[in-house]
């Protein structure tokens, strides 16, 4: 069997259905297979966004997401997309062509060295120089990007190997001595932890991302309610809570909530789950958490006292350890004056934003509006920047694998190709897009994928004529020099016609209710241009570097 | 502060490139490398000297290399009873002077003398961290033209 037949034969092994990709020299040999099926192939009109597919349907299903792109200049598109999901632990198998082995360093055409250039920004690589190893190798790659902490893997495959001929046997296991992820949390450690619990007075829950990969959002709601503890999610683990329960806080950290900020501040026992302590959450190290304990549940021994200095360290799976938890703990200490504090809190802090009174759109209001129409039921993607912050703050998560965001690298022009990966994993969902006028342009080439497929996306972009985010921070920290931040945008109703696409522009609040409506009625993928008040800014807001307790915009 | 950790990986290609590129873009520093095949030829040993500024960035330093797919152990020397030795070949003036210093050296530490030509000797050690400077004060006098080191080494008592 030829090498291309036994990757196709493999990808089949490992339950593949979907592939995101695009063709190119290197790789026709896998595309020729790819034209027999049995995969439903999905050609992007850019490689990032072939990643940014794969890492949107892996986050949305769980499942591990494909990619193919050729050598060279595909594999390179690739790397933005590999980083992003890197970044946020997601599973994901980049397979990309070579050169054949013989021209390998000879800087041939379309030669990169894909290994070298992926090394640091994925969970691993392989470059397979030999058509026995193909079969096994993809075993292996599927298994370390699915397991542990989650994370993409890139297969590396010259075009002569892709020919080359071999008996096809698929591996039943793998066998790998120098990597074997730990999933059950130390007894003695979960031990420490109840004592801790039992001991404390204001425990305070910190979840991650973690919970939502390894599938605990059942035990977190459990471990909750036993202890009586409120719950913030960070960005990446938004849905992983109820975002409408009694115990929920929002999100922390530099536009998190005043009253989740104020509970991490005030916390005498900070229980943090599948979170690695970003510098976006943590704002200022001395001064987070100050009077707490803190507990860390995470199945990367590398995120343990990286940043922050852990009390009580334990390594394994949130599933896992939350269950051993629940299993040992009968209930918490009362912390009901402390359950008052935060509720003192939420009333007198809560998450808002000024009304608009010239009958402006209000970008906010736009994300509730989705929230009420889709009954908090949709996928959501965002792009970067102030549509990502006001996507989390303003549509209430209550399942997990319904946020997709870029929350470490922070990638603008993910949300688009997500929500498009997204929407081919869960044909029977909505999917959003909220996304801004600049970052929708980072791959607003998709629209001829959504078309091609009549893929139902709802891009919803929040048109403030900015780039926003880093507008609010001029306004804010650089004295209103708004350098290289406004944008003349095309007419995205035509652009969106210009591919096939319906369109509809939104002018004014009274409008917003309809246009939704009608978007979320029509059977295909639609572009919305809101035209929001320009000025917006995302509040509250922690100033870079400053304490998590000093918000600006939020206290008054 | 100066530190001693041994990994031992896969032999397989790439992994070198693994350890350094982690080292680089975490901006960890490396005193020395010494890398080579172990009884079993499918692993290789690296003794890494690492210069960590605290016991946070150590632990962050032994936990990283752990965390790649290839390395199989990382054991830090510092809880352990180990010898360590490091070889260097040392190209020296040759002067009125270096008789008297070579028959110290010989007989003091255990250096051998490679080559000796008219001008110039090279000379071959292998020692512990103290050795070495005393080996290399010694050699002062002289002038030192070239020196190569291996890198340290170690193995637990």
């Amino acid at each position: 069997m030829k090498g291309s037949q036994i990757l196709v034969e493999s990808l089949k092994k490992e339950g593949v259905e979907i592939i995101f990709g695009y063709p190119g020299g290197s790789v026709i040999p896998i595309f020729d297979r790819f034209y027999d099926g049995p995969f439903k192939f999905i050609l992007v009109r850019h490689e990032q966004a072939a990643a940014h597919a794969a890492d949107g349907f892996a986050r949305s299903t769980g499942k591990v997401g494909v990619c193919v792109a050729t050598s060279g200049p595909g594999a390179t598109n690739l790397t933005t997309g590999i980083a992003t999901a890197y970044m946020d632990s997601v599973p994901i198998v980049a397979i990309t062509g070579q050169v054949k082995t013989s021209l390998i360093g000879n800087d041939a055409f379309q030669e990169a060295d894909v290994t070298g250039v992926t090394r640091s920004i994925s969970k691993h690589n392989y470059l397979v120089k030999d058509v026995k190893e193909l079969a096994y190798t993809v075993k292996e790659a599927f298994y370390v990007a699915s397991s542990g902490r989650p994370g993409p893997v890139v297969i590396d495959l010259p075009v002569d190997i892709q020919l080359h001929d071999a008996e096809f046997s698929y591996p039943d296991k793998i066998h790998m001595r120098s990597y074997k992820p730990t999933y059950y949390g130390h007894p003695g450690q979960i031990k420490k932890v109840a004592k801790a619990i039992k001991e404390s007075k204001r425990p305070t829950i910190l979840a991650g991302g973690g919970v939502i990969i390894s599938g605990a959002h059942q035990e977190l709601k459990e471990f909750a309610e036993k202890i009586s503890a409120p719950v913030t999610t960070t960005l990446m683990g938004l849905g992983g809570f109820p975002a409408e329960h009694d115990l929920y806080l929002g999100m922390p950290g530099m536009h998190g909530t005043v009253y989740a900020n104020m509970a991490i501040t005030e916390s005498d026992l900070l229980i943090s789950v599948g979170c690695r302590f970003d510098d976006r959450v943590t704002g200022k190290l001395d001064a987070f958490a100050p009077e707490a304990k803190i507990i860390h549940i995470d199945i990367d021994p590398t995120s343990i006292s990286k940043n922050i200095k852990v009390d009580i360290p334990i390594v394994g799976d949130a599933k896992n350890i939350l269950g051993a938890l629940n299993e040992v703990i009968k209930k918490g200490s009362d912390s009901s004056s402390w359950l008052k504090r935060i509720e003192e809190y939420k009333k007198k802090y809560p998450l808002r934003y000024k009304k608009s009174d010239a009958g402006k759109i209000k970008p906010q209001y736009v994300v509730e509006e989705f929230y009420n129409q889709t009954k908090g039921k949709a996928i959501i993607a965002t792009e970067v920047g102030q549509n990502q912050m006001w996507a989390a703050q303003f549509y209430k998560y209550n399942y997990p694998r319904d946020f997709l965001s870029s929350g470490g690298l922070g990638t603008m022009g993910y949300g688009f190709p997500a929500a498009i990966g997204a929407q081919v994993g869960n044909p029977g969902k909505i999917v959003v897009d909220i996304a801004g006028d600049g970052s929708i342009q980072m791959n607003i080439q998709e629209l001829a994928t959504v078309a091609t497929y009549n893929i139902p996306v709802k891009v919803a972009i929040l048109n403030n004529h900015y780039l926003g985010m880093v507008r609010q921070w001029q306004e804010l920290f650089y004295n209103r020099r708004y350098s290289a931040t406004p944008l003349k945008n095309p007419d995205f109703v035509k652009v969106a016609e210009g591919y096939g696409v319906k369109g509809i522009k939104v002018f004014k609040e009274t409008e917003v209710v309809n246009a939704i409506k009608q978007a979320l009625e029509h059977d295909g993928p639609v572009v919305m241009d809101f035209l929001v008040e320009e000025e917006e800014n995302v509040f509250p807001m922690v100033p870079a570097g400053e304490a998590i307790n000093r918000m600006i915009g939020g206290m008054a | 502060m100066k530190h001693t950790i041994q990994a031992l990986v896969e032999n397989r290609f790439g992994v070198l490139a693994r350890v350094a590129s982690l080292f680089s873009a975490r901006g960890y520093n490396i005193d020395s490398l010494a890398v080579g095949e172990t009884q079993d030829p499918a692993v290789s040993c690296m003794t890494f000297v690492v210069n960590a500024e605290d016991e946070r960035i150590l632990e962050q330093i032994k936990k990283q290399l752990s965390k790649l797919i290839d390395v199989i152990t990382v054991v830090d020397f510092i809880k352990k009873d180990y010898i360590d030795r490091e070889l260097l070949l040392v190209k020296v003036n040759r002067s009125s002077k270096s008789k008297e210093i070579f028959s110290k050296l010989k007989k003091e530490l255990n250096v051998k003398i490679l080559e000796e030509k008219d001008s110039y000797a090279v000379i071959e050690f292998a020692g512990d961290h103290n050795q070495i400077n005393f080996f290399l004060d010694e050699l002062k006098p002289l002038g030192v033209k070239e020196l190569v080191r291996t890198g340290k080494v170690a193995i637990t008592k």
